[in-house]
C-alpha cells in the first residue's frame, strides 16, 4: 500500500470513529449556534464558521481527539488480512497467547467451582444499600479472602514467555559466543544503544531534564524556572501533541496532573462522569468473582505499601468499575489477547449464550492494583482518576501482560533488557548466569509492573512521564538494564540467586533519570 | 519493610560522625562526657559519636540529655561550667504546656494589636480558640454559646501521647465528665490541679482519601536572648488509621493522630505504618494544588514556628547552657491553612519503623552538630546538615544581604521544610578540618 492510500485509509478510519462521538455533536451544535453571530457572512460561510470554531478552541479539541485516535488505532494492513492478524501478526505468538488464556480461564472457573462462588451474581437489596453508603470507605470491609488465590502471579507468566519458540527459527544453529544467553529465545527485533540514542535524543546529556537538572544544588534559573513556564503555556494552549513532546523531559510536580490528562485527552466531561456513575451502579447491583481477586490484590500489595496504603478506597473505586467497563473491550482489536468468554449455566458452547467475563475482558493478576496506585497521587476525583487510568491501560499497560511481538510488548522488553545486558555488561551477565541467577528472573517483576511499588513515587512518576512522552514502554527495559549496571560491582561479588535478589531488593533510593541517561549516553560502544 | 525491635536497628549508610579521624589528630581535645536519661534513638546517636563517653549517675558531665522531670528536680541545684550543655530551658513549659502556650500567644497578640495594629496581629491567627479550665470557664461558656453546634476538644494541659483527651458538643458532656466516678485517678488528679484546656475542634481537616493526619515539625532553639532558631528539613505526617467522620466523635482512634494512640487501635497494622515523610506530603500537595499554594502553606508554617517562639521570648529564662529541640504538631484544614495544635519539649524519639529510625537518627545527630560541643563551627553558618537557620535575632534569608542586594524586595526565607535533605554532602563540606581548631 502506498503512502497516500495509507493516509486516506487512516483518515477514513478516524472520521468513522469520531462520527457520532460527543465531540462531533458538540461541534455541530456550536456550528449551528454561531450562525446567529453577525460576523458570519453567507458568501464566506464555510471559512467564517471554521475560523469561529477555531477561535472558540474547538479546532484544538478536535486536533486532540484525532491525536488520541492515532494512538489507539488498529494498525493498517492488507485488505485481505483477517482481524486476528491485526491483533498479532505472528502465528506462534497468537497460539501461545491463546493457550495461556485458556489456562487462566480454567483456573478462574475451577476456583469458582471449588469455592462454590458463581462468576457473577446479583446483590440482595440490603447489601446494595450498604454498599452505596460505604462506597467511599470500602477499605474498612474485612471480607474473608483467605480462600481466594490470585489467578496468576508474574512468575507464572514468565515461565510461559521462557517457553516461547518460533517454529521457523532453528536456534540450534547459533551456538556460539553470539548466541543469546538469556531466557527469552525468540528472534524479535529490539533496539540497541545506538538506535536508542536516536529515538530518545531528548534524554541526552546536554538537554535539560526533570529528575536531573532540578536537583537541589542547581540554580533554578539554569533550567527549572523556564521549563516550568513552558509547561504552563502548554496547558493554557490545551494541545495534546505539545504536552506529549514536553513530557519527554519530565513534568513538573505541580503541572503533571493536567499534562497527563492532556496527553491522554481525558477531559472529564459530563458524559464521562455519567459513564463512571453507571459503572458504579453496576458494581452495586452485581457481585463478580473477580471483585474478590481485586480486594485480595489491593490488601496484599497497595495496602502494605507505605506510600499507597492511604489510597486503598480509591483503588477499589477504580478497579471494581474497571472490571465492568465494556468500553475497554475496544482495545482488544489491537491487543493480542482475546477477552475470555463464559457461558450461561448449562449452555456451554452455545455462542448465543456467551458473555465476556469479566465484562471488560481483563482478568486481574497479583500486583494489578499497582498500575493505579501512583495515579492516586495526581487525581482526587474518582471519575477523573478512572478515565486517566483506563486510557493509560488501553494505550500501554495491557502490553505488559499479553504475549505479542509489539516493540512495547513484554516479550520485546524482556529480550531488549537481556540483550542490552549481554552486549554492554557481558562479564556481569556471564557471572550471574553461572551462579544460576538469570537477570530476567529478578528484573521481570519490575517490568511487568512498570516499576510501580519498587521505585519511590516521585521517581516512578518521572519514569512514567517518559513512557507517555515517547508513547512506548521501552524505557522500562532500559531502566532495568541501567539498574543492573549501577549495582554491577556488588552483583559481581554474589554467589547465589538469593544474594543477587538481596542486592537488588531495594530500589527506593534510585534516581531513574541519571541512571537512564548514563546508560544510554555514557556507555562506551 | 520489616519492623525490628529498636536494639537491632542498623544505621546503614552512616559511618558515625563525619569527623571520625579528627579526634585522634587533635591533641588535647577532651572527650565529651555525657549523661543520657533516655533509652531511645538518642542513646545510639550519643554512643556512636566519636570522642563522647557516657558517665553514670553522679559523675561529672559536659553534656546532659535529660527528661523534663529530672530537670525539674535538679536544675536549680546545678552548677554548670561555661562549656556545659543541657537539652532543656528551665521554664520551657511556658511554650509546651497547652494552657501556658495559649496564654502567652494571646497576650503577645493583644500587645501587638495594641502597639502595631490588626494587620500585624493577624499573623497570630494560627491557633484555634482555646480556654484554660477551670480558670477561664466563664469565658469559655460565652464563646461556646456563641457558636452552637460546634465541636470542642478537651485536653489535659500537661499530658502527652493523647492521654485523657475527649471531644464534646454539649456543655452537659463536661458537667457529666466532671461528675463521672469512673474517670481514672490521673484524670481526676489533673482536673483538681487545674490543668485542662478546651479548644475549638477543627471540623474541616485536610483529608487524604478520607483520612485525617497531622504534621510533626522539628525546631531547635539554641538561645532565646537573642532568639536563634533552626528548622529541620525532615518531619512527618501521622495518619489516623480510620476514615474521618464528624458523626462519630467518640471514636478516639479516628480523631487523634498520635502514634501512641494509634498503636492501640484495633486495626493498627505496624507493618502498614501510618506515617509519611514530610517530603512525600509536600510532593503530594504540590501535585494536587500546584506549587504556589504549597509554598504559601509552608511559609505559614514557618510563621507559626517563629511567632510562637517570639511570644515566649521574654518569658523564658535564657541560659547559655541550654538548648531545646521542640516537636511542633500542626494540623492542616481543607483550605490548606496550618493550625498549631501544640509544642512538645520532649518529642518522642522512639522509632516506629526503620525509615523513621533513620530520620530521627539524622535529626539528633544534626542537633548535636549545631550544639557543637567539638567547636567546629564558626557561628556564621546558615545551614548545618538538615537544619536551616530560621531566625537569628531577625529573619534569615537565603540570599546574602549586602549593599548590592539591599534595595531588592524579593528575599526568600532560609527555610527548606519538606525539601531534599542532602546533609551528608553539606556536612562533609562544612566540617572540614581547619588549622588551629579551638579547644572546648
Amino acid at each position: 500500500m502506498d503512502e497516500d492510500t495509507e493516509l486516506s485509509l487512516t483518515i477514513a478510519q478516524i472520521i468513522q470513529r469520531l462520527k457520532g462521538s460527543h465531540l462531533h455533536s458538540q461541534l455541530e451544535r456550536h456550528a449551528k449556534e454561531c450562525l446567529h453571530q453577525p460576523e458570519i457572512k453567507l458568501e464566506s460561510l464555510k471559512e467564517d464558521v471554521r475560523s469561529f470554531l477555531k477561535t472558540a478552541g474547538w479546532e484544538r479539541k478536535l486536533q486532540n481527539a484525532v491525536y488520541r485516535e492515532l494512538h489507539v488505532q488498529v494498525p493498517l494492513s492488507h485488505p485481505a488480512a483477517p482481524p486476528e492478524h491485526l491483533k498479532e501478526p505472528l502465528a506462534y505468538m497468537r497460539t501461545a497467547q491463546a493457550s495461556w488464556e485458556k489456562r487462566v480461564l480454567k483456573s478462574l472457573n475451577s476456583m469458582s467451582t471449588e469455592l462454590g462462588v458463581p462468576l457473577a451474581r446479583k446483590r440482595p437489596a440490603e447489601v446494595q444499600m450498604e454498599l452505596t453508603h460505604k462506597w467511599n470507605e470500602m477499605g474498612t470491609d474485612e471480607p474473608d479472602l483467605s480462600r481466594f488465590r490470585p489467578v496468576y502471579a508474574p512468575k507464572d507468566f514468565l515461565e510461559v514467555l521462557i517457553g516461547l519458540r518460533n517454529p521457523n527459527h532453528d536456534s540450534r544453529e547459533d551456538v556460539s559466543a553470539r548466541s543469546h544467553w538469556g531466557l527469552i529465545q525468540v528472534p524479535l527485533n529490539v533496539q540497541d544503544i545506538p538506535q536508542l540514542r536516536q529515538t530518545y535524543s531528548e534524554l541526552n546529556l546536554s538537554t535539560g531534564q526533570l529528575g536531573i537538572d532540578d536537583h537541589a544544588h542547581i540554580h533554578p534559573d539554569l533550567f527549572e524556572s523556564e521549563y516550568f513556564q513552558i509547561g504552563k503555556k502548554v496547558i493554557v494552549e490545551q494541545d495534546s501533541a505539545a504536552a506529549q513532546q514536553y513530557s519527554r523531559q519530565g513534568c513538573p510536580t505541580g503541572l503533571r496532573a493536567d499534562l497527563w490528562a492532556l496527553i491522554l485527552n481525558s477531559t472529564n466531561q459530563p458524559q464521562d462522569v455519567m459513564h463512571y456513575e453507571q459503572l458504579k451502579a453496576g458494581v452495586i447491583h452485581h457481585d463478580l468473582l473477580v471483585d474478590n481477586l481485586i480486594y485480595k490484590d489491593v490488601k496484599l500489595t497497595a495496602s502494605n505499601d507505605d506510600y499507597y496504603f492511604v489510597f486503598e478506597d480509591f483503588l477499589y473505586q477504580v478497579l471494581l468499575c474497571f472490571s465492568r467497563d465494556t468500553a475497554v473491550l475496544e482495545h482488544f482489536k489491537y491487543n493480542s489477547a482475546t477477552p475470555p468468554k463464559s457461558y450461561i449455566q448449562g449452555k456451554t458452547g452455545n455462542e448465543e449464550c456467551a458473555v465476556v467475563y469479566p465484562p471488560n475482558g481483563v482478568i486481574p493478576f497479583h500486583g494489578f492494583s499497582m498500575y493505579v496506585a501512583p495515579l492516586c497521587f495526581l487525581y482526587n476525583e474518582p471519575s477523573k482518576l478512572y478515565s486517566v487510568f483506563r486510557e493509560m491501560y488501553i494505550r500501554h499497560f495491557f502490553r505488559l501482560h499479553s504475549i505479542s511481538s509489539s516493540p512495547s510488548g513484554i516479550v520485546s522488553l524482556c529480550l531488549q533488557f537481556e540483550q542490552l545486558l549481554q552486549t554492554h555488561l557481558p562479564q556481569l551477565f556471564y557471572h550471574l548466569r553461572q551462579i544460576g541467577a538469570q537477570p530476567l528472573r529478578i528484573a521481570f517483576k519490575w517490568m511487568v509492573r512498570a516499576f510501580s511499588g519498587y521505585l519511590s513515587t516521585d521517581q516512578l512518576l518521572l519514569l512514567w512521564d517518559r513512557i507517555l512522552g515517547y508513547d512506548s514502554l521501552e524505557v522500562i527495559a532500559v531502566l532495568a538494564a541501567a539498574v543492573f549496571a549501577f549495582r554491577a560491582e556488588n552483583l559481581m561479588e554474589v554467589t547465589s540467586l538469593a544474594s543477587a535478589e538481596a542486592v537488588l531488593a531495594d530500589l527506593s533510593t534510585l534516581k531513574v533519570m541519571p541512571l537512564i541517561q548514563i546508560f544510554l549516553f555514557a556507555t562506551a560502544i | 519493610m520489616v519492623f525490628v525491635p529498636m536494639s537491632k536497628y542498623k544505621t546503614s549508610g552512616y559511618k558515625g560522625s563525619t569527623d571520625s579521624g579528627k579526634s585522634e589528630e587533635q591533641e588535647g581535645i577532651r572527650c565529651v562526657r555525657y549523661r543520657c536519661g533516655q533509652l531511645s534513638t538518642i542513646k545510639d546517636v550519643l554512643r556512636q559519636r566519636p570522642g563522647w563517653v557516657e558517665v553514670r549517675d553522679d559523675g561529672e558531665w559536659d553534656f546532659n540529655w535529660c527528661d523534663v522531670s529530672w530537670l525539674r528536680e535538679n536544675f536549680d541545684h546545678l552548677y554548670m561550667e561555661e562549656h556545659v550543655r543541657i537539652n532543656h530551658f528551665r521554664n520551657h513549659y511556658e511554650l509546651t504546656r497547652k494552657n501556658l502556650m495559649v496564654k502567652n500567644l494571646k497576650r503577645y497578640r493583644k500587645n501587638l494589636e495594641r502597639d502595631i495594629g490588626r494587620m500585624e496581629a493577624s499573623r497570630w491567627d494560627f491557633f484555634p480558640c482555646t480556654f484554660a479550665l477551670p480558670s477561664e470557664y466563664h469565658l469559655f461558656v460565652e464563646e461556646f454559646k456563641r457558636s452552637p453546634g460546634s465541636t470542642w476538644i478537651m485536653k489535659p494541659a500537661a499530658k502527652s501521647q493523647g492521654k485523657g483527651i475527649f471531644l464534646f458538643r454539649k456543655l452537659k458532656d463536661i458537667i457529666d465528665w466532671k461528675k463521672d466516678g469512673t474517670r481514672s485517678e490521673e484524670q481526676k488528679d489533673a482536673a483538681q490541679v487545674e490543668s485542662y484546656v478546651a479548644q475549638r475542634y477543627i471540623e474541616n481537616p485536610y483529608l487524604i482519601n478520607g483520612r485525617k493526619f497531622d504534621l510533626r515539625v522539628y525546631v531547635l532553639v539554641t538561645s532565646y536572648a537573642p532568639l536563634k532558631a533552626w528548622l529541620y528539613r525532615d518531619g512527618f505526617a501521622r495518619f489516623s488509621s480510620s476514615r474521618f467522620s464528624l458523626s462519630s466523635i467518640h471514636d478516639k482512634y479516628m480523631h487523634l493522630t498520635n502514634v501512641a494512640v494509634q498503636k492501640t487501635a484495633p486495626d493498627y497494622d505496624p507493618v502498614k505504618g501510618c506515617k509519611w515523610q514530610i517530603q512525600q506530603l509536600r510532593r503530594y500537595l504540590t501535585a494536587k494544588h500546584g506549587r504556589e499554594m504549597v509554598e504559601t502553606l509552608f511559609k505559614e508554617m514557618d510563621n507559626i514556628c517563629v511567632c510562637s517562639l517570639q511570644s515566649v521570648q521574654k518569658v523564658i529564662i535564657n541560659d547559655k547552657h541550654c538548648f531545646e529541640l521542640y516537636g511542633y504538631d500542626i494540623l492542616l484544614d481543607q483550605n490548606l491553612k496550618p493550625w498549631l495544635i501544640e509544642v512538645n519539649a520532649s518529642p518522642s524519639h522512639t522509632p516506629s519503623s526503620q525509615e523513621d529510625y533513620e530520620m530521627k537518627y539524622r535529626l539528633l545527630e544534626d542537633t548535636l552538630n549545631v550544639v557543637d560541643m567539638e567547636g567546629r563551627l564558626t557561628g556564621k553558618e546558615k545551614r548545618v546538615g538538615g537544619y536551616d537557620l530560621m531566625w537569628n535575632d531577625g529573619p534569615v534569608y537565603r540570599e546574602d544581604v549586602n549593599l548590592e542586594t539591599f534595595g531588592s524586595s524579593c528575599f526568600t526565607a532560609n527555610t527548606h521544610l519538606g525539601c531534599v535533605n542532602d546533609r551528608d554532602k553539606q556536612l562533609r563540606r562544612l566540617l572540614k578540618p581547619f588549622p588551629g581548631q579551638k579547644r572546648m
